[in-house]
C-alpha cells in the first residue's frame, strides 16, 4: 500500500513536471475544447432554454459547466500509446514492475492539473462576457460533480484503452477512435442538453458512457437535478464490463507484441 | 545452476509480401500474402552467474530478437528459456527486478526532464527508498563520471552523457542480469572506453551476468572472454573469444591516405589490397606482422594519414561462414 502511494505520488509529480514543459500546447488544447462555449453563444440568442425547462440562465450555466467538465474527461491514451508502441518506447515500460497503463493514467491526471489555470482564465472571461452564466455551485454539487466527472473519465479511459489494445494487432489503431467520436458528439450532451433529445434517444444516451462524460456532470455542476442512483448504476455497469475487457485484451495483446522499433 | 538457460529457442515472424506497383497494391489489399521468417532458429546455450558473454552477428542475424526473448519482451515461438530461475515472458515482478535491457539507440529516460526525475521514478517503481536510491545514484554516477548532467534535461545532453545516464537508470535497481544491445553505438572513442570500463567494473563489483551485443569488436575483446556467434538466426559458435579471434579477425585493416596515386603493384608486398581508390588504400595485414609492415610502409610510401582498425564484424563473419571456417 505504502509502495503504491509512493509510486502514485512520484508518478504524478513527474508527469506534472513533464506536462508543465508542454504548457503552451496544453493551453491550446484547453482552447480547442470550446464547442460548449460556442453552443452557449448560439443557444443564448434563442428561446430554447425556456422550451427545455432550463431557462436562459440555466442553459448558459449548462454549457459553461459542460465546457468545464469536458476538460477533465478528455482521453488521449490511444494516441500516446500508439506512438510509444511504434517508436519502441513501450518496451522499457514493459520491463518494469509496474503496469504501463498506470503511466498513462498519471499523464492524463497531470495534464488535467496543468489545464486548471488556463481553464480558470477562460471561465473568468466567459463570466465577464455572460454575467448571467456566473454562479457559485453548492459544496454538494461540487462534490457530486467531482465524483461523476472522475467516474466519467474512468469509463472513458477504459473504453478508449480497450480500443488502444488493438495497437497490438494493428499499427494504426488510433483510426478506430473515430468510431467513438460521432456517438460521443451526438450523445454526450456537448452540442445540446439531453432535454433537447426525443425521449427514446435520451434513454439511449443515458445507457451509453457518453452522457456521463459531459451531460450528467455538467447538470450536477449547473445545479440541475440528476437521478444519482440510476446514473451510478450505469457507470458501475460500464466499469464492470470495461475493466476485465481491458485486462483480457492487454494479456492477449502483449503476447503478440513484436517490440518493433525497439 | 545456470543464470541463463536456453534450449531450442526459436522465433518466427509473419511478414507480409507486397509486389510493387498498382496491381501489387490491389492484390495485396484483396488477398494478403504472408511469409514466415525465422528470426531465431533452435538456439541453445547456458550462461553461468557472473559471466560476461559477447553476442556477435551481423545485422538481422537474430541477436536483438534473442535478447528480447531473454528479457521477456517478446514470446518465443518455440523452445524453453529460463533467466534467474524465471520464465521471462511471464514478466513477473520478481523477474523484472533482476534484469535490465539496455538498447543503445533507445531510451527510457524522460526526454524533456533531467535524468534525476526518471531516477526518482525508477526508485519508486523498484521500491528503493530515497536514501538508498541517493546512495546508489552517487555510487553509479561516480563510476560513470556523471555529475551536473543528471540535473540537465535529457534532450540537452550529448549522446555519450545520455548513454551513461541511461545505464545509470537501467542499473539503479541493481539487476543481476544485464542484456545490453549495442550500448556503445554511435559514441565517440572516449565515451565507448568509459562505458566499457564501467561495465567491467559493474560486473566485478556486483557479480552481474552480462550478455552484450556490439558492432564494435573492441567492446567484445575488452569485456567478454566468451562469445556466441549467431548468423541467420542460428548459433554457429559458442566458445572462447581468443579461439574465435584467431579465426574471425586474423588480420587488421590499415587505411592509408597517400600524397600521390600509386599502382597496386607497389602496395601488394605490404598486405592484401582490399580497396584502392585514388590516393586512398585499404590493406589487410596479419596481426602478427602488423607492427613490422606498418613500419615498412611508413618508410617506403608517401603516407599523409594512417588508420588501423578491425574490419567490420559483419563482413568477417560473412566471409568466414562462406569459407566454412566456422559453422
Amino acid at each position: 500500500m505504502r509502495r503504491g502511494l509512493r509510486i502514485a505520488r512520484v508518478l504524478l509529480s513527474t508527469q506534472y513536471a513533464l506536462m508543465l514543459e508542454y504548457r503552451a500546447e496544453i493551453a491550446l488544447w484547453s482552447l480547442s475544447g470550446v464547442v460548449p462555449l460556442l453552443m452557449l453563444g448560439l443557444w443564448s440568442q434563442s428561446e430554447a432554454g425556456q422550451a427545455l425547462g432550463l431557462g436562459a440562465t440555466g442553459l448558459s450555466r449548462y454549457f459553461l459547466a459542460a465546457f468545464v467538465v469536458r476538460q477533465f474527461t478528455v482521453v488521449w491514451v490511444i494516441h500516446a500509446f500508439e506512438e510509444d508502441a511504434l517508436q519502441g518506447r513501450l518496451s522499457p515500460l514493459l520491463l518494469q514492475p509496474l503496469q504501463p497503463l498506470w503511466r498513462y493514467v498519471a499523464a492524463h491526471l497531470a495534464e488535467q492539473l496543468t489545464r486548471l489555470p488556463f481553464l480558470a482564465a477562460i471561465v473568468a472571461v466567459v463570466m465577464l462576457v455572460h454575467p448571467q452564466a456566473a454562479w457559485w455551485p453548492s459544496p454538494r454539487a461540487l462534490l457530486l460533480t467531482a465524483l461523476f466527472t472522475w467516474l466519467g473519465f474512468a469509463v472513458n479511459f477504459l473504453l478508449q484503452t480497450s480500443i488502444t489494445m488493438l495497437c497490438f494487432w494493428s499499427e494504426r489503431a488510433s483510426a478506430l477512435d473515430r468510431l467513438l467520436f460521432f456517438p460521443y458528439l451526438a450523445l454526450s450532451g456537448l452540442l445540446a442538453p439531453l432535454e433537447a433529445f426525443p425521449p427514446g434517444v435520451r434513454s439511449l444516451a443515458l445507457a451509453t458512457p457518453f452522457a456521463y462524460q459531459v451531460a450528467i456532470p455538467a447538470r450536477l455542476l449547473a445545479g440541475e437535478p440528476v437521478a444519482i442512483g440510476p446514473a451510478l448504476a450505469v457507470l458501475g455497469a460500464w466499469l464492470a464490463l470495461l475493466l476485465p475487457l481491458c485486462l483480457i485484451l492487454w494479456r492477449a495483446g502483449v503476447r503478440r507484441y513484436g517490440a518493433m522499433g525497439a | 545452476m545456470a543464470m541463463i538457460s536456453v534450449e531450442g529457442l526459436s522465433k518466427t515472424y509473419r511478414v507480409a509480401n507486397k509486389q510493387p506497383g498498382l496491381v501489387g497494391t490491389l492484390r495485396h489489399a484483396l488477398r494478403r500474402q504472408t511469409t514466415d521468417v525465422a528470426a531465431v532458429a533452435d538456439v541453445s546455450f547456458r550462461i553461468e552467474p557472473g559471466e560476461m558473454v559477447g553476442f556477435l552477428g551481423g545485422n538481422g542475424a537474430g541477436k536483438t530478437t534473442t535478447l528480447k526473448m531473454l528479457s521477456g519482451l517478446i514470446h518465443p515461438s518455440a523452445g524453453r528459456v529460463e533467466v534467474a530461475g524465471h520464465t521471462p515472458q511471464r514478466r513477473q515482478a520478481p523477474f523484472l527486478r533482476q534484469i535490465t535491457l539496455v538498447m543503445g539507440q533507445k531510451q527510457q529516460l524522460l526526454w524533456d526532464l533531467p535524468p534525476r526525475d526518471s531516477l526518482r521514478l525508477n526508485a519508486a517503481v523498484y521500491g528503493i527508498d530515497d536514501r538508498e536510491a541517493e546512495r546508489r545514484i552517487g555510487e553509479l554516477a561516480a563510476m560513470l563520471e556523471l555529475g551536473d548532467e543528471l540535473n540537465r534535461p535529457v534532450r540537452k545532453l550529448s549522446l555519450g552523457e545520455r548513454m551513461k545516464a541511461e545505464l545509470l537508470a537501467a542499473l539503479l535497481h541493481r539487476p543481476a542480469v544485464l542484456f545490453l544491445d549495442e550500448p556503445t553505438l554511435g559514441l565517440d572513442v572516449n565515451a565507448q572506453a568509459r562505458v566499457r570500463q564501467f561495465l567491467a567494473e559493474y560486473n566485478q563489483r556486483f557479480g552481474a551476468t552480462v550478455l552484450l551485443t556490439s558492432h564494435y569488436m573492441a567492446d567484445i575483446t575488452a569485456l567478454c572472454p566468451r562469445v556466441l556467434l549467431i548468423h541467420q538466426g542460428r548459433l554457429f559458435y559458442d566458445g572462447s573469444l581468443a579461439a574465435l579471434s584467431a579465426r574471425l579477425a586474423p588480420c587488421r585493416e590499415v587505411r592509408l591516405e597517400l600524397t600521390t596515386i600509386l599502382p597496386a603493384s607497389s602496395l601488394e608486398r605490404f598486405g592484401t589490397i582490399e580497396a584502392l581508390e585514388g590516393r586512398t588504400v585499404r590493406l589487410l595485414i596479419r596481426r602478427d606482422q602488423l607492427t613490422a609492415r606498418v613500419g615498412e610502409l611508413l618508410a617506403a610510401l608517401p603516407v599523409a594519414d594512417l588508420e588501423v582498425r578491425d574490419p567490420p564484424i559483419d563482413e568477417l563473419i560473412g566471409t568466414l561462414l562462406q569459407q566454412g571456417v566456422i559453422g
